[in-house]
């Protein structure tokens, strides 16, 4: 995979098994953005193979992308949101564009709204949420349509401590629902508080490669 | 591609949630409509053009081929019985549907214009005027020229071809122009439309990107920019419609005499024309969002 000009990811091969939880990490530009990217199919490879539920998106229509990011819940870092809907809309978004009728899932929107802690803040523009409501906003967005994958991009870079752990549990909790979660994050912390949660496996991405880091982490 | 009439008032009725997906923009939908509206105002004039000039032609080249005269002009003495062999000769003309000398009132009354009420015509050397009527076949003019030179000398034959041609063919031409005008107001609407749906898509590169991201195909979010837009198009150009009609019927009326230009307008079911513009405009605009989104559309990842 080669990005801007230099080749940036190499010789990586990799296949997420359903249900397994992975922690991404490497220094700043070492590429984790660009490897969330080519799950989602944001980004195609420039060489090699990059299989979304066992299609490659080389051969997948925009719309077969479409489709397929119906099964993935992405949290990025720097989130966006719909600025001129409520957080209750927002979150409800793929529902709404996946056409199914947002009035019998009311319940389900509404649960998730608690279980992530923005009941109150249902009405609120996303430009009104502080810096952790906006992360658990995403997730609850991400999670709405059930997916099968979760890909986090650095969920937890503008947030306090207190509130990476609110949001890491509720990734644990998401992985023991059966959710596949690959999480990007240079947050060691993190990563170390997850473990001692859930079985949990880190990448390491550095000189171009993919390498598997040792449980002594 | 037939029009699929549930699909199309699906269309029109929407999806309030799609429509809230992409924020009001007041400016560049107060653009769209006026566009829509004087460009239909200017089709509704065009059209109007283009059907008087229209009929002005069907009339010159159907009527006045039906009628041509006969003027005989001969010294006093001889007229009478020139006339008379005219007339018989006429009659025996295959063709000819009738042939009548018009009478002294009624070539007084042509002449009046020029020489007042009081012109003595019985006691001027003025010619005579003959009225033929063709029938559906028409009759061989220079065949008639030939026999009348030898049996009438002094009739001369004026079948109105010299002076019709040309006018037949203004009028066309200027009804050929007014339907290329309606299809170059067609496009430079389609055109401004484009601009302002791409201009729409780049102020909303973010909605889009969201709506990628949480897995809208591009045919749904592309639609909530169509139908936004086709549906200003279809305001706009009816409300220019209707301006354009108003304005076309407070044209001062044409007058028996008058030249075509006051003869500007609509005529009986014609009136019917018009109306197809706001589903014309709404049409134009459909295709030029559909394409400027698809195309934005595809760039992206």
């Amino acid at each position: 995979m080669s990005y801007g000009g230099g080749e940036l990811l190499s010789d990586i091969s990799l296949t997420l098994s359903p249900g397994s939880f992975h922690f991404l990490t490497g220094p700043s530009g070492a590429g984790k953005t660009t490897f969330l990217k080519l799950c989602y199919g944001a980004l195609l490879p420039t060489a090699g193979h990059v299989r979304m539920f066992g299609a490659d998106v080389r051969d997948m229509s925009r719309d077969d992308v479409a489709l397929a990011r119906r099964r993935i819940g992405v949290v990025h870092q720097d989130v966006q949101f719909l600025d001129h809907l409520p957080v209750a809309d927002n979150v409800a978004l793929p529902l709404i564009v996946s056409g199914r009728d947002r009035t019998d899932e009311s319940e389900n929107l509404s649960e998730l709204l608690n279980w992530v802690g923005l009941s109150k803040r249902a009405g609120a523009l996303p430009a009104e949420l502080s810096g952790g409501e906006r992360q658990r906003a995403a997730l609850a967005r991400a999670v709405i349509m059930s997916p099968e994958v979760i890909l986090a991009d650095e969920p937890t870079g503008n947030i306090d401590w207190e509130m990476s752990q609110r949001l890491l549990q509720l990734l644990v909790e998401l992985n023991r629902m059966g959710k596949t979660i690959m999480i990007a994050t240079h947050d060691m912390n993190l990563i170390r508080a997850a473990k001692s949660q859930v079985q949990a496996r880190v990448l390491r991405i550095s000189q171009r490669r993919l390498h598997t880091a040792g449980a002594d982490l | 591609m037939t029009p699929d009439l549930t699909r199309i008032t699906a269309f029109l009725a929407g999806d309030v949630q799609a429509d809230r997906l992409v924020p009001p923009t007041g400016f560049t939908a107060r653009l769209t409509v006026f566009v829509a509206a004087a460009m239909a105002f200017l089709t509704v004039f065009a059209l109007a053009l283009s059907l008087a000039t229209g009929r002005l032609a069907d009339r010159w080249s159907d009527e006045l081929a039906r009628a041509s005269t006969l003027r005989i002009s001969a010294p006093m003495d001889q007229r009478e019985a020139q006339t008379t062999a005219a007339l018989r000769l006429l009659e025996t003309t295959p063709g000819v549907a009738s042939a009548r000398a018009l009478s002294d009132e009624e070539q007084r009354a042509l002449l009046e214009p020029w020489f007042g009420p009081d012109l003595p015509v019985e006691s001027l050397p003025i010619p005579q005027l003959i009225e033929v009527i063709e029938d559906e076949t028409g009759y061989d003019a220079a065949g008639l020229r030939l026999r009348l030179s030898a049996e009438v000398p002094g009739a001369v034959l004026d079948d109105h071809t010299r002076w019709r041609r040309p006018l037949v063919m203004a009028a066309d031409r200027l009804r050929l122009l007014g339907w290329l005008s309606i299809a170059l107001i067609g496009a430079a609407t389609a055109a401004m439309i484009t601009l302002a749906a791409q201009a729409a898509l780049a102020a909303n590169a973010q909605v889009i990107a969201v709506l990628r991201l949480v897995g809208a195909r591009d045919a749904y979010i592309a639609q909530a920019f169509v139908r936004r837009f086709t549906l200003r198009a279809l305001g706009g150009a009816a409300a220019g419609t209707v301006l354009g009609m108003i304005a076309v019927l407070i044209l001062p009326s044409a007058q028996a005499e008058a030249g075509f230009l006051t003869g500007l307008g609509f005529q009986g079911w014609h009136w019917i024309w018009p109306l197809v513009i706001p589903p014309l405009g709404a049409a134009v605009a459909f295709a030029a969002t559909r394409h400027a989104a698809q195309r934005t559309l595809r760039e992206l990842s």
